[in-house]
């Protein structure tokens, strides 16, 4: 495994963090209710944290001094290793809980690989981080099925949602020289054998919400190497323009 | 969604208290509280077990009747452990 392509299999892992965490954030103060405020805002702030210590680790592995913050706040898009799901806009509650039920259902598996990882500092990390993993794959399930198996309206944002998602629900499990090369040196898992939990998880719940799983052509990738929507470059023009207007502010 | 019902959260904040009421909050059922709870009221490390009750649930003592309830007990002095002389060495009591 190359240095680049370990600094990248980190900078995935904590991307995605990063970006679903401050895409989560946007709905602080806007939530449907006071309590789901608070509980997708807690969401966010476990995403962050964990990015926190995925950044780091990813500067130190680079070997070019940078740390996390540096890392979060002085990249471009094209830097970015995000997959492309988790930088789809927020739109409404559907979209946000089938945005986070996809993401989870995959993130869960992962993480349970991870903590196995023969790397001690990614095991500690995802070992950490799996139980907050856990109650976010809990809490977008009963969503996904409250709202799915509710009303007439509920159900019928819920099916927009998932058909409008699912082109980004496979990349996250189709694997790359990367993700080889770090199942190869015990990083991480499989991700052929990560497919069929994932798979199952999904299926599961997207039937016990009575919604129908959509068809797709081809899915949309490119995130983990990449190449984004338009979408990040808002995303990043928010999270970064303090530290590019002032740089080294700190509180 | 104001049609949600209201629940009374209680937490016991270690093994060996009791619950205490901590607040109340809306959800549409017993599952959705629990989380909310768990999302409102234990981000700060506050408890190991949450109970949930719909607040409809509770039958309260009327402010009115307070005299009746609980006064006759103000003049019961000898019920009130304060006529023991407690030896400064003992702590917590």
């Amino acid at each position: 495994m190359t240095t680049e392509q370990q600094v990248d299999y980190i900078l995935r892992l904590g991307d995605n963090a990063l970006i679903l965490g401050q895409r989560l954030g946007e709905w602080c103060g806007h939530g449907p209710v006071l309590e789901q405020d608070i509980a997708i805002t807690n969401i966010a702030l476990d995403l962050v944290g964990q990015a926190r210590n995925w950044l780091a680790l990813a500067g130190e592995v680079e070997g070019k001094g940078r740390d996390e913050d540096q890392v979060a706040f002085l990249r471009d898009a094209g830097e970015y290793r995000n997959i492309l799901l988790v930088e789809h806009a927020n739109e409404d509650f559907a979209y946000t809980i089938v945005r986070q039920f996809l993401f989870d259902s995959y993130n869960y598996y992962l993480h349970e690989g991870l903590a196995k990882s023969s790397h001690e500092q990614i095991s500690a990390i995802a070992n950490r981080s799996l139980k907050e993993v856990t109650y976010h794959l809990r809490y977008s399930s009963e969503w996904m099925i409250r709202l799915g198996d509710g009303t007439e309206v509920s159900h019928q944002k819920m099916q927009q949602a998932l058909n409008d998602l699912w082109i980004y629900a496979d990349e996250p499990l189709i694997a790359d020289e990367v993700d080889e090369a770090a199942h190869q040196a015990g990083w991480g898992p499989n991700l052929a054998e990560l497919r069929p939990l994932v798979e199952a998880k999904r299926k599961a719940i997207i039937q016990e919400a009575t919604l129908t799983t959509p068809e797709v052509g081809y899915p949309q990738q490119g995130g983990k190497q990449g190449l984004h929507t338009e979408e990040l470059g808002f995303i990043l023009a928010d999270m970064q323009w303090l530290q590019r207007a002032y740089p080294g502010a700190e509180w | 969604m104001n049609s949600w019902p209201l629940w009374e959260v209680f937490i016991r904040s270690k093994n060996g208290l009791s619950h205490k009421h901590v607040g109340s909050l809306h959800a549409a059922d017993a599952e959705m509280a629990m989380e909310n709870a768990r999302d409102v009221y234990t981000r700060r490390n506050e408890g190991v077990s949450i109970w949930v009750v719909e607040s409809r649930h509770i039958t309260a003592s009327s402010p009115n009747q307070s005299e009746a309830l609980f006064e006759p007990a103000n003049d019961k002095v000898y019920r009130h452990p304060t006529f023991y002389d407690v030896p400064d060495e003992i702590k917590h009591m």
